[in-house]
């Protein structure tokens, strides 16, 4: 691998509990436009597109059909998607132009949870046989990992209550998230969860634009170049894993080169409180590193979209200047199955 | 920099049949992963890394079940990506799966697709009418009718070319063993004394509802050396997308589809398709595709394709054989369909496609399409790795 990738720029939506008044494609639409603005580019210029979207929250099939209109795929594009949050369409994406076939790529992902029960339809995510016909919900299943947790002295409840308030804190300098400022960390929903340690509902999207080498260079002052990338998944049975723990995120950020020098911020998708606590021990983060400046999940979980967020909000502390490297981590499926970690840094200053 | 060249060395399919209600979604994708890494004599610890597709997750039932098979596929501890491009998944798949190894990001990959539709009614899952979009009719034969009907009247084409094409695909699935129907009875007039379903479609001019999976091993070329059996090589690859419907779509030839094979033909140094190109494997559901594509992939002028059809150009004996397998219009695991036609193309390049194997067939096409004709993906595979 010779070639230089990095993320030029990146926009999102406000993110929102409801947006009834918006289809998917008016939501993403002022999404695709501001990061197309920010480098200049238009559709035609773009390489290769890559969209990460669920059937599943749309309640139709091929629901990423309709997004594509939006993005105007005429005349017709190189394209793909996958039925994965948007930090996997990066990955799509990255790969596409480490072989050459494209310089520049758009990367957009978007979830709208609230036409449906979320944590009933997560529910379809887990083994159909055994464990679907039960019900479990995403909530009761952060629920056991969060007990797991505090059973083996890894945390107790004030500590996830301050991750919740950090979080909720960080997010009042970000004006697209959804939950900002002092909240109160509210009733259990589920034992030991509280309501304050749990993630916003609700619709959003996000894109990026990722450029390679000298084009890169071109599009903005100081791109965020991906230094390495890595996703790996975990066994889908809760019963077989140790919840207290992510291997495949320590996985992916060895295979990504994380823990080759450290990083200086860290932007994890930990859309419980509880799950922030796995994440910094898989991931060995210290104090010194700045976890999830703009609040993170805790403060906006749109589907699907959450975890390109993390990359987006990473490179974007790069692309200011207040971040030179940085580490930004997406998941998937129940209690952190799945996970992505990118490492990002920007040219010496 | 130059791309890692990539070659098919393993490929595994189930017996497509109606109902596979002897296993679990898990049993089915395992089956046709496990054959696949026993025709490359691989074990799962080989895979570097698990490329999965199926194309709606309505039809399960199961939201994202790439997580649930995680496990089934030996991809715990493992990347996994999963694939969703509408009908043409099957091909995205592979070509995303490939551009795993052409980046070298990963020396062996296995990709795996699949469908079970006996888990649900397909045709219902498409028609989903929700508030403020355009529900597209009753499955996607109400969908595709006008635009074989346009085709029709485009051509000139006579009304005998679509039961020409149901009929000699279902005779060459009788050649394949893991084609879901094997009509032994088939005649030219039963095709054209079945039912009409949306005119001018008849029933046996469509495909059927298939369970089934298809898995492929692909490596780069350092495992294309370790490989048991000649491997097929990967000579273009590329996928197109526009809307679904707007002002000037030609939904009859759809320029994306043109756009795509052009993109294939010139990575492979292909100047003349219907000189340089041995043999076929393309999406067809339902029959008059055959004709169509012949065109829009440049076999054939415009309005010209369905005499090759007609000719019997197109015969598994003929110059230029289409759908040796028997096609979609034998078996149809809607997921896996695009992979089928992508691992029958490279079956064809390897020698390996036994009673349906095509004489010196050196550079096979492989193409899906998805979507209202609007997702398309290719890929030309070859005997002989690429030149540069």
């Amino acid at each position: 691998m010779t070639r230089d990738i990095a993320v030029v720029a990146f926009a999102q939506s406000d993110h929102r509990r409801t947006t009834d008044e918006l289809s998917e494609v008016e939501m993403l639409m002022p999404v695709l436009h501001g990061v197309l603005e920010q480098t200049g580019l238009k559709t035609a210029d773009i390489g290769f597109t890559c969209s990460g979207s669920s059937d599943y929250l749309a309640g139709r099939a091929f629901s990423f059909t309709l997004a594509l209109d939006g993005v105007g795929a005429w005349p017709p594009i190189s394209e793909s998607h996958v039925e994965m949050d948007g930090a996997w369409a990066l990955y799509e994406a990255w790969t596409k132009l480490l072989t050459g076939d494209a310089d520049t790529a758009l990367v957009y992902s978007y979830g709208k949870s609230s036409p449906g029960s979320l944590r009933d339809v997560l529910t379809r995510q887990l083994d159909p046989y055994y464990v679907a016909p039960l019900w479990p919900d995403s909530v009761a299943l952060a629920a056991l990992q969060a007990q797991a947790l505090i059973d083996a002295g890894d945390t107790d409840e004030p500590a996830l209550a301050a991750v919740a308030a950090r979080s909720r804190q960080d997010a009042t300098t970000n004006s697209h998230a959804q939950l900002r400022g002092s909240l109160p960390q509210g009733d259990y929903l589920v034992r030991p969860l509280r309501t304050g340690d749990c993630p916003p509902i609700g619709d959003g999207a996000a894109a990026v634009v990722l450029a390679a080498g000298e084009r890169a260079r071109e599009l903005c002052a100081r791109p965020a170049w991906i230094r390495g990338i890595d996703h790996r998944i975990e066994a889908h049975s809760l019963g077989v894993r140790d919840l207290t723990d992510s291997p495949s995120t320590r996985l992916a950020a060895e295979k990504a080169g994380a823990f080759e020098r450290p990083v200086d911020t860290a932007e994890l998708h930990a859309p419980f409180t509880s799950q922030e606590v796995v994440l910094r021990k898989a991931l060995r983060l210290d104090d010194g590193v700045r976890v999830n400046p703009s609040g993170g999940a805790l403060a906006a979980n749109p589907m699907m979209a959450a975890g390109l967020i993390r990359v987006g909000e990473a490179a974007a502390g790069i692309h200011r200047g207040e971040s030179d490297r940085a580490l930004a981590h997406a998941t998937s499926g129940p209690c952190l199955q799945q996970n992505l970690v990118a490492v990002l840094e920007g040219d010496p200053r | 920099m130059s791309k890692e060249p990539v070659a098919v060395v393993g490929i595994g399919q189930t017996k497509h049949v109606a109902a596979r209600r002897d296993v679990s979604i898990a049993g089915l994708v395992r089956e046709a992963a496990g054959r696949a890494l026993q025709d490359a004599e691989l074990t799962w610890a080989d895979i570097d890394a698990v490329v999965i597709g199926k194309a709606p997750d309505f039809f399960e039932g199961v939201m994202m079940p790439e997580l649930y098979l995680a496990d089934a596929l030996g991809a715990v501890g493992k990347p996994m990506l999963r694939v969703h491009t509408a009908g043409s998944v099957g091909g995205s798949t592979a070509l995303v799966a490939a551009g795993l190894v052409a980046s070298r990001v990963h020396g062996t990959v296995l990709t795996v697709a699949f469908e079970k539709q006996s888990e649900s009614n397909a045709m219902w899952g498409l028609s989903l009418p929700i508030p403020f979009q355009q529900p597209l009719l009753a499955g996607a034969g109400g969908f595709f009718a006008p635009h074989v009907r346009a085709y029709m009247r485009r051509s000139g084409a006579p009304d005998t070319v679509g039961s020409q094409v149901a009929y000699k695909d279902r005779r060459n699935a009788l050649r394949n063993p893991y084609a879901h129907l094997h009509e032994h009875d088939i005649t030219l007039e039963k095709v054209q004394a079945s039912p009409m379903l949306w005119d001018p479609i008849r029933y046996s001019e469509t495909c059927p509802s298939s369970d089934g999976a298809c898995a492929m091993v692909l490596a780069d070329r350092a495992g294309a050396a370790r490989a048991p059996r000649p491997p097929a090589w990967m000579l273009g690859g590329a996928m197109r997308s526009e809307p679904t419907l707007f002002a000037g779509k030609d939904a009859v030839s759809p320029q994306a589809g043109k756009d795509c094979a052009a993109d294939v033909y010139r990575q492979a140094g292909i100047a003349d398709p219907r000189r340089d190109i041995d043999a076929v494997e393309m999406y067809v559901p339902f029959s008059w595709y055959e004709p169509m594509w012949l065109e829009n992939l440049g076999f054939a002028d415009e309005g010209e394709g369905w005499k090759l059809t007609e000719s019997g150009v197109t015969e598994l004996d003929g110059d230029l054989p289409v759908n040796m397998s028997g096609g979609v219009l034998s078996t149809n695991p809607i997921g896996a369909s695009g992979m089928i036609r992508f691992a029958e193309a490279a079956l064809q390049a390897r020698g390996q496609a036994g009673e349906h194997q095509v004489e010196g067939a050196r550079r096979v096409l492989g193409h899906a399409y998805g979507g209202g004709s609007q997702f398309f993906s290719m890929w030309l595979v070859g005997s002989e790795p690429p030149q540069s």
